[in-house]
């Protein structure tokens, strides 16, 4: 109990501290003096209040206090020691108190790294971020607080949805949030740059570490959501344009681009206004998604509690935010020379404006697709539904020049480059669609666009391989990231294709065979758990030569009074083999699905690579220095 | 000047963007489709003594208020609902048909032995496809009939409020 | 005459098992284009719900019967409306969805070209 009202104190104490931050700030910024430290000090006070505050929310979990509204309705006694923990950040009230550490957390960050830039800019900053502060501290105490009372107080808890309590989705919110939480900073100091007229190079080189630092951080938030959904929902898929995943995408593609903007910035000090949009959408996309998923307005798996009072706030915030910004845009913003010279046809900065345009296309497929359904609700009270056939629609052939671009950039310079001694991009081409039309010329739908997908893809792998060899350490973060794209879209393009899937019923000892696989049930084992009734089956799956053993298991908890089935997959370098069990209502048999899934961990891997180039690039930053 | 326009075009597509959301935060997130007056089906299927194979034209043929409820042995809302219909079954204004969703015919058999039957005649659909031709979810449903018409659908048990609704619309 | 009863027979059991394989391919391609109404986006492919299953064996026989991929979507739309398929149809609702991304794209190629041209007042 004591916990929670620490928790719940600092929380109002941590907003009060706003106060003097602004005070301090406006009064710093008109007068002539170095930056006042009592604004660096306040800050820390500020993330030290938030700190303890979140503290004493995981530890009113850790001990299953029960008079806290939170804790009751998400936890239980029984619950694992790590799951009571990783309870705080999985619910509602919780996650926004997150949200509000990564924002206190990074301006402190912020003020600290930044101590040899410019006064006037680190305090524009810290207001800008005060004003997201603010508004998440104030939805935060008015109409999600994580400390509220209940009386009497319950002997036990309500959550206990053993779906959540996997490792990957513990760890998938505080890297997800480093990553959307990450990009405030950005935006903060976008805004407080445009206001001081200091986008330039400078600014583009210091910036550049928190853009890394947030996009490291949301690449491998979506990578673990995947990585869960592939391993612990049994239906093998990894992504299916879900409208909450959606919103993670939509940031992931305009922290992107804004990446390659700071680059051109940085390099050739263009495109900054270019800069400063997508630094303002990122972040505007972040809240979006908060409040896509908090208000009630989606229909997803993942949405948290429907509350449309909580969705109208976030709504309102979210609509200031972005009124605040376009009128600083369109104040502030000086289109001048610098930023309105041309580009060369041929060069790097070209290239990469291209695919800048290809990005920001893709971002728009993804936000319309998963806005449209409510506006047409809204205005015609129909409703429609969009999946997976509109997103692939839309976006698989633009992959194409996509990919080509990509791998034709690296080989441009900088500002002006010349078509010498290029020819080996076109044999590389030619042998990329070689290859690809050897290896799907048995499939028949789509055919012509499969090759020339696939050969792009090759085409821009084995460019990325070449320039490895050439260049070596010269631009080894984008050559590492860029082959790793190469390889995802591959790897996903080849799982697609050669995928193949059985299913079935079976009894216990029956058997099912055909010209590829034998499936044997052999038997049914049940098990009296800690919380729940496992039946675990065990089967031999023959295929040609080999034979594989395999333990599907169905769960049956008692509180919730809910049946899961955990898959067994079985994950070699080449391919995964998947199987799940499933009961049919009122029969004996089990339905049983069998799937081989190729190249699956190669999707994780290319991830993880282009995660890489990111971590490389700010490596070479830091030893520069 | 340009971008002066383009800043006051920008603001009133958010301005419209945000009322847009506005609206849409009250709105149901349940989907319940549009099934005002339509037809019923057509399909054949067998009764639950197994003594006949019936087609929908001779069931609902007469000019009476008929209640279609789809029901199984393993459904706990069913269970719920059931003295409900026993209940309206004994006012004599409507008759009331079973489709027994999925069912084992031994549990159903026990569920009607323990706690009464309130159907008039009582339908199979061993596959679901039957239910699925009437466009139910799931099960509980029910379908309120007149002149081979659709009145209004139930999706989920019912309670006495909608009870009292199915009263009204049979006085 | 017996090897060509037995070659015929062949023959059949080839095509009926081609027709077999496409019939499938068919259904699985529907199925996947169809949301589960009672699970929490689910595509009925991949559900093990009692409606998807039902839905499934619905679908069998309709491809049995002889219905074509659009006249089966028409029958679904018909019973469940326009929220059941992933694939939203082309119709006057969703023209604006369809049209609006190729809008922006051609809208970004417009910007790109003033960048790359220099247009001199």
């Amino acid at each position: 109990m004591i916990y929670s009202s620490i928790g719940y104190y600092s929380l109002i104490f941590g907003l009060i501290v706003s106060f003097p931050i602004f005070f301090y700030s406006i009064r710093n910024f008109r007068n002539e003096e170095v930056l006042d430290y009592k604004i660096i000090t306040l800050s820390f006070t500020q993330l030290f209040l938030v700190v303890l505050s979140f503290l004493g929310l995981v530890l009113s979990f850790i001990y299953s206090d029960f008079s806290n509204e939170t804790v009751f309705n998400n936890s239980h006694t029984t619950k694992p020691l790590f799951y009571k923990i990783s309870g705080t950040w999985g619910n509602h009230e919780g996650s926004l108190l997150l949200w509000l550490l990564v924002l206190t957390f990074f301006i402190f960050l912020f003020l600290i790294k930044s101590k040899n830039l410019l006064k006037k800019y680190r305090i524009l900053t810290v207001l800008f971020q005060q004003i997201i502060i603010i508004g998440f501290f104030v939805f935060l105490i008015k109409s999600s607080n994580p400390f509220n009372y209940i009386f009497p107080i319950p002997n036990e808890g309500l959550g206990l949805n053993p779906i959540l309590q996997d490792p990957a989705l513990a760890i998938h919110p505080p890297i997800l949030y480093l990553g959307y939480v990450g990009s405030s900073i950005i935006f903060s100091s976008a805004l407080a740059a445009t206001t001081l007229n200091y986008i330039s190079k400078t600014w583009a080189i210091h910036i550049k570490s928190w853009v890394l630092y947030s996009w490291i951080f949301l690449t491998l938030g979506i990578l673990l959501g995947s990585i869960w959904a592939y391993y612990e929902l049994g239906w093998g898929g990894f992504w299916f344009w879900d409208p909450v995943e959606n919103v993670s995408l939509m940031p992931w593609l305009a922290l992107t681009t804004l990446l390659h903007c700071i680059l051109v910035l940085e390099k050739r000090s263009n495109l900054g206004s270019w800069a400063i949009i997508l630094s303002i959408a990122t972040f505007t996309l972040s809240m979006c998604g908060t409040f896509l998923v908090r208000s009630g307005i989606l229909n997803s798996v993942h949405t948290f509690a429907n509350d449309p009072e909580r969705g109208l706030f976030i709504l309102t915030f979210l609509f200031v935010l972005i009124f605040i910004s376009l009128l600083i845009f369109f104040i502030f913003n000086k289109s001048d020379n610098q930023n309105s010279g041309s580009f060369f046809l041929l060069s790097k900065e070209t290239s990469i404006l291209i695919n800048n345009w290809f990005m920001m296309y893709f971002l728009s497929v993804v936000l319309i697709g998963t806005l449209y359904p409510i506006f047409l609700d809204v205005v015609t009270s129909h409703k429609i539904s969009i999946g997976p056939p509109f997103y692939h629609k839309l976006i698989i052939p633009f992959l194409i020049p996509f990919l080509i671009f990509m791998a034709i950039g690296s080989q441009l310079k900088w500002i002006k480059s010349g078509l010498e001694g290029k020819l080996y991009n076109v044999v590389f081409f030619l042998i990329s669609l070689l290859i690809s039309f050897y290896i799907i010329k048995n499939l028949d739908n789509n055919f012509l666009i499969n090759t020339i997908l696939i050969g792009s893809a090759f085409y821009l792998f084995l460019i990325t391989i070449r320039d490895f060899f050439f260049k070596k350490f010269k631009s080894i973060a984008q050559n590492i990231a860029h082959f790793g794209f190469s390889l995802l879209i591959l790897s996903i393009l080849f799982n697609n294709f050669f995928s193949s899937e059985l299913i079935t019923n079976l009894k216990v000892g029956e058997s099912f065979k055909n010209d590829r696989f034998e499936i044997i049930f052999n038997d049914l084992k049940k098990v009296q758990e800690k919380n729940y009734v496992s039946f675990e089956g065990n089967f031999s799956i023959k295929e040609k030569k080999n034979q594989d053993q395999f333990k599907p298991e169905l769960r049956v908890y008692n509180q919730p009074n809910i049946i899961t089935s955990e898959a067994d997959i079985k994950t070699t370098f080449y391919t995964d083999k998947f199987i799940t069990m499933n009961t049919v209502q009122n029969e004996e048999y089990f339905n049983i699905r069998y799937q081989i899934k190729p190249f699956m961990v190669w999707i994780w891997i290319s991830v993880l690579l282009i995660t890489s180039g990111g971590l490389i690039s700010l490596f070479k930053k830091k030893y520069a220095k | 000047m340009r971008n002066k326009i383009i800043y006051i075009l920008l603001i009133i597509f958010f301005i419209f963007v945000f009322v847009i959301f506005y609206r849409g935060l009250n709105n149901s997130n349940l989907y319940t489709p549009n099934t005002e007056k339509k037809i019923i089906p057509e399909f054949r299927t067998e009764t639950f003594d197994k003594k006949k194979i019936l087609n929908s034209k001779d069931i609902f043929n007469q000019n009476k208020f008929y209640l279609l409820n789809i029901w199984a042995s393993w459904c706990v809302p069913c269970k719920d609902e059931h003295t409900l219909l026993m209940d309206l079954s004994k006012s004599g204004k409507i008759e009331i048909i079973g489709l027994n969703y999925k069912d084992n015919l031994n549990n159903a058999k026990k569920f009607i032995n323990d706690l009464g039957n309130p159907y008039s005649l009582i339908l199979l659909d061993r596959d679901g496809t039957k239910a699925i031709e009437w466009g139910a979810f799931g099960i509980p449903e029910t379908f309120l009939i007149y002149e081979n018409k659709i009145i209004t659908r139930y999706i989920g048990p019912l309670s006495s409020k909608l009870i009292d609704e199915i009263k009204n619309y049979i006085e | 005459m017996k090897f060509i009863n037995f070659f015929f027979a062949i023959l059949i059991i080839f095509t009926f098992n081609l027709s077999k394989a496409d019939e499938i391919k068919i259904q699985n391609k529907i199925t996947k284009n169809l949301r589960c109404l009672i699970c929490q986006g689910q595509s009925v492919y991949d559900s093990d719900s009692e409606f998807a299953i039902s839905l499934k064996l619905v679908i069998k026989n309709k491809i049995n019967d002889g219905f074509t991929e659009d006249q089966i979507y028409k029958y679904l739309t018909n019973k469940y409306g326009e929220w059941i398929l992933y694939d939203p149809q082309f119709n006057k609702s969703t023209y604006l969805l369809w049209f609006l991304p190729i809008l922006v794209f051609l809208f970004g190629g417009v910007i790109i070209l003033k960048k790359l041209i220099n247009i001199k007042k």
